[in-house]
C-alpha cells in the first residue's frame, strides 16, 4: 500500500489564542506549533501500521512554507518514509485541496488519510475536498480502518449512529477517535528523520476561495454565580427565571 | 438568488439540523429549495422557510451520490448557494460539493452572513471567531447544529421529485450500528454530561433521570467513555464530539482544556463539583460546590416538582 497523510501545521492545544495587525492575523508570539493532533495521532498511526503489516510506503504531504520543516520531521521521527512540502503559505482550504490533488494525482497512491478537521480553524474541509477533485470515495469521520486486499473495510460516524462500509482502492477518508493509538517518537526515529527525503515542491496556480478577514475573541465570562449545595433547587429557578434556557 | 439546503432524515423524520439549515437559508433571502433524501414528513420544511420541496429516494448515505445530485438541483434552479448542517452528513457532503463546483466553503457558520457578506465561524475549538468572506460566485454554507434560531414563517411549499444521480465515487454499506437514544447528543439543546467523579457506570441512575427530565441529552468526560462507563458516543471535547447546547451541566467534571474544547459554545454552563477549586469553575454560569451524590438526587426532586417535561 502507498499512502499519503495530509499534515497540518497547527498551535498546541493549549496554545493562549491572540490576534494582531488589528484583529487581521494570528499572533505566534511564544505559541509552540504540533502536527495536527488528528492527523498525527489516527491518520498516521494507522497509516503506519498497515505499512507494518502488509509493506509499501507513508508518505505525508503538507502544504506550507519552510519554517513547517520542524513539524514535518516530526511526522517522519514517527515513522512515515518520506515527506513532501508543497511551497505555499496555505490561506484557505479549496487552494490547499487542489495542491494536494494536483501531486497526489501524480502519485498514485492507494489511499489519502487525513485527520478528522485541524484544531486552529476547525473546517473538516480536506478530505472530501481532495476526494471530489480526485474523483474518488470519500470516507469521513472514519472511526476504524482494516483492509484485505485492495478492499478497505471502514467504520464512520453517520448522524444518529455508526456505520460499516467497504469500498476497493483508491479512496480519501478523514480519522477520527478509535483509529489508532498515539506513538511517541523514539531516539532512533528522531536521528532518521534528519536523513529522510522532504522533497520541496512548487505551488500550481490556484487562487483562494475563501479569505478570513478578521478575528474576535469571545466576550469574557461573567463572574461565576454560586448556588448553596443545601439548596438546589433554587439552580433550576435561575435557570427558568434568569437565564432562561429550561 | 436561490439556495439549495441539504435536508436529511433519520427513522422517517426530518433532521432538526436540517430545519436549521432551511430556516438559515430562508433568513438569508432569495428562494430556498430544500433537497430531501429519504422519506419523511416534509411539512415542516416550508413552515420553516422552503418554497420547494425536492424529494429524493435515495436512504443510503452515499456522499458522492447526493452532492452531484444537489448540483443538478442547483443548475435546475439557477441557484448559487448551498446550505447544509454542519453535522456529521453535512462535514462528508459539503466539502465535495465545494470542490465539485468550486465553491468556497465556510464551514460551521454561527450566524447569517453580516452586511458585508461575511460569515462567522467558531476557530481555535472555540476560543476565538473568524469572520470569512467567499471569493468565488457560489458558495458553500454549512451551519453549525444549535447556533441559530430557527424561525416558523408558516409557508407550505410545493413538492416535487427527482432521481439520485448515479455516481462512481460509491461505497457498499454493510452494517447500521444507529444509537438508541431518542436525542442524538448533538441536537439536543439540553444536556447533562458527567465525569469520573461518579465513581463508577452504576451511578449514572440519577444522571440519566435528571436528564429525562429536564428533556436534555446525556454526556461524558472522556475518561468516563475510555473506561467504557458510557457509549463512546457520549464523550465530548476535543478527541470526542464538540457541542453548543443552550445548557450544559457538568457534574463531577474537572474542567481540562480538552474537556472545555467541545463544550465552550454552550450558551449557559452549570458545574456541580465537590471541589472549589476545579478549573470548569472559570467557565460556568453557575455553580454548586458539593457532593454530586447529594446535589443531583434533590435537583431530580425539584425538577420533577416543577415537572418541565410537559
Ligand atoms: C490529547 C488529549 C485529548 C483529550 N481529549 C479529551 C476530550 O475530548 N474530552 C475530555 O473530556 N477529556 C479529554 N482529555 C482528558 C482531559 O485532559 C481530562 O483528563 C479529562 O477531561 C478529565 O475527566 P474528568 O473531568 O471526568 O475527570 P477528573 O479530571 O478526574 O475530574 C473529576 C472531577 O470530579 C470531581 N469530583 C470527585 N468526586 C466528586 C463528587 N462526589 N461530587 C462532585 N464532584 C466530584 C473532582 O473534584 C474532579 O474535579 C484529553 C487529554 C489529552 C491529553
Amino acid at each position: 500500500m502507498n499512502i499519503l497523510v495530509c499534515i497540518s501545521k497547527v498551535p498546541d492545544t493549549t496554545s493562549k489564542i491572540a490576534f494582531s495587525d488589528n484583529n487581521t492575523k494570528f499572533d505566534t508570539n511564544g505559541v509552540q506549533f504540533i502536527v495536527n493532533p488528528y492527523d498525527e495521532w489516527y491518520a498516521l498511526v494507522r497509516a503506519l501500521e498497515i505499512k507494518e503489516a502488509q509493506g509499501g510506503k507513508v508518505t505525508v504531504i503538507n502544504v506550507g512554507l519552510a519554517d513547517n520543516d520542524p513539524t514535518i520531521r516530526k511526522a517522519l521521527a514517527i515513522g512515515a518514509d518520506d515527506a513532501v512540502r508543497v511551497n505555499v503559505d496555505p490561506q484557505d482550504a479549496l487552494s490547499t485541496a487542489k495542491q494536494i490533488a494536483a501531486h497526489a494525482k501524480e502519485g498514485g497512491y492507494d489511499m489519502i488519510l487525513c485527520g478528522k478537521e485541524t484544531i486552529d480553524y476547525n473546517g473538516s474541509q480536506l478530505g472530501g475536498m481532495i476526494a471530489a477533485l480526485m474523483d474518488q470515495p470519500y470516507i469521513s469521520y472514519a472511526s476504524k480502518l482494516d483492509m484485505n486486499g485492495n478492499t478497505a473495510t471502514i467504520e464512520r460516524d453517520i448522524q444518529g449512529g455508526k456505520e460499516v462500509i467497504e469500498v476497493a482502492t483508491p479512496f480519501v477518508l478523514s480519522a477520527a477517535k478509535g483509529m489508532a493509538e498515539a506513538r511517541i517518537p523514539n531516539m532512533r526515529g528522531i536521528m532518521a528523520a534528519r536523513t529522510k527525503p522532504l522533497n520541496v515542491i512548487e505551488p500550481i496556480e490556484a487562487s483562494n476561495a475563501t479569505e478570513i478577514v478578521s478575528f474576535e475573541l469571545p466576550p469574557a465570562k461573567g463572574d461565576c454565580k454560586y448556588i448553596d449545595a443545601e439548596n438546589p433547587g433554587e439552580l433550576l429557578e435561575l435557570l427558568r427565571s434568569e437565564a432562561k434556557v429550561l | 438568488m436561490s439556495t439549495i439546503v441539504y435536508v436529511n432524515t433519520n427513522k422517517g423524520n426530518v433532521n432538526k439540523a436540517s430545519l436549521e439549515a432551511v430556516s438559515y437559508a430562508a433568513q438569508m433571502g432569495g428562494e430556498v429549495i430544500a433537497v430531501q433524501f429519504g422519506d419523511a414528513d416534509s411539512s415542516e420544511l416550508g413552515n420553516y422557510g422552503a418554497d420547494k420541496v425536492v424529494k429524493v429516494a435515495l436512504n443510503e448515505f452515499q456522499p458522492d451520490q447526493i452532492s452531484k445530485t444537489l448540483q443538478k438541483a442547483a443548475d435546475e434552479n439557477g441557484a448559487d448557494t448551498f446550505v447544509l448542517s454542519h453535522d456529521f452528513s453535512g462535514k462528508a457532503i459539503a466539502p465535495i460539493l465545494s470542490a465539485q463546483a468550486d465553491a468556497g466553503l465556510v464551514s460551521g457558520a454561527v450566524a447569517l452572513p453580516s452586511g458585508d457578506g461575511t460569515i462567522k465561524k467558531a476557530v481555535f475549538s472555540g476560543k476565538a471567531f473568524a469572520h470569512m468572506k467567499i471569493n468565488t460566485p457560489k458558495r458553500v454554507i454549512s451551519v453549525l447544529p444549535n447556533s441559530i434560531e430557527k424561525k416558523e414563517v408558516g409557508k407550505s411549499a410545493a413538492e416535487s421529485s427527482m432521481d439520485a444521480v448515479a455516481a462512481s465515487a460509491s461505497l457498499t454499506v454493510k452494517e447500521q450500528k444507529m444509537e438508541s437514544t431518542d436525542l442524538p447528543l448533538t441536537e439536543g439543546e439540553k444536556v447533562v454530561s458527567a465525569g469520573r467523579g461518579l465513581k463508577g457506570p452504576e451511578n449514572w441512575g440519577m444522571i440519566e433521570e435528571l436528564a429525562k427530565e429536564l428533556g436534555a441529552a446525556t454526556a461524558c468526560s472522556r475518561p468516563v467513555s475510555d473506561m467504557d462507563w458510557r457509549p463512546h458516543h457520549e464523550h465530548v471535547g476535543q478527541t470526542g464530539v464538540a457541542i453548543r447546547p443552550n445548557l450544559y451541566i457538568a457534574v463531577g467534571i474537572s474542567g481540562a482544556i480538552q474537556h472545555l474544547a467541545g463544550v465552550n459554545q454552550s450558551k449557559v454552563i452549570v458545574v456541580i463539583n465537590n471541589d472549589p477549586e476545579a478549573p470548569f469553575f472559570k467557565s460556568a454560569d453557575y455553580g454548586i460546590v458539593g457532593d454530586a451524590f447529594e446535589v443531583v438526587p434533590k435537583l431530580l426532586e425539584k425538577a420533577k416538582e416543577m415537572s418541565f417535561n410537559d
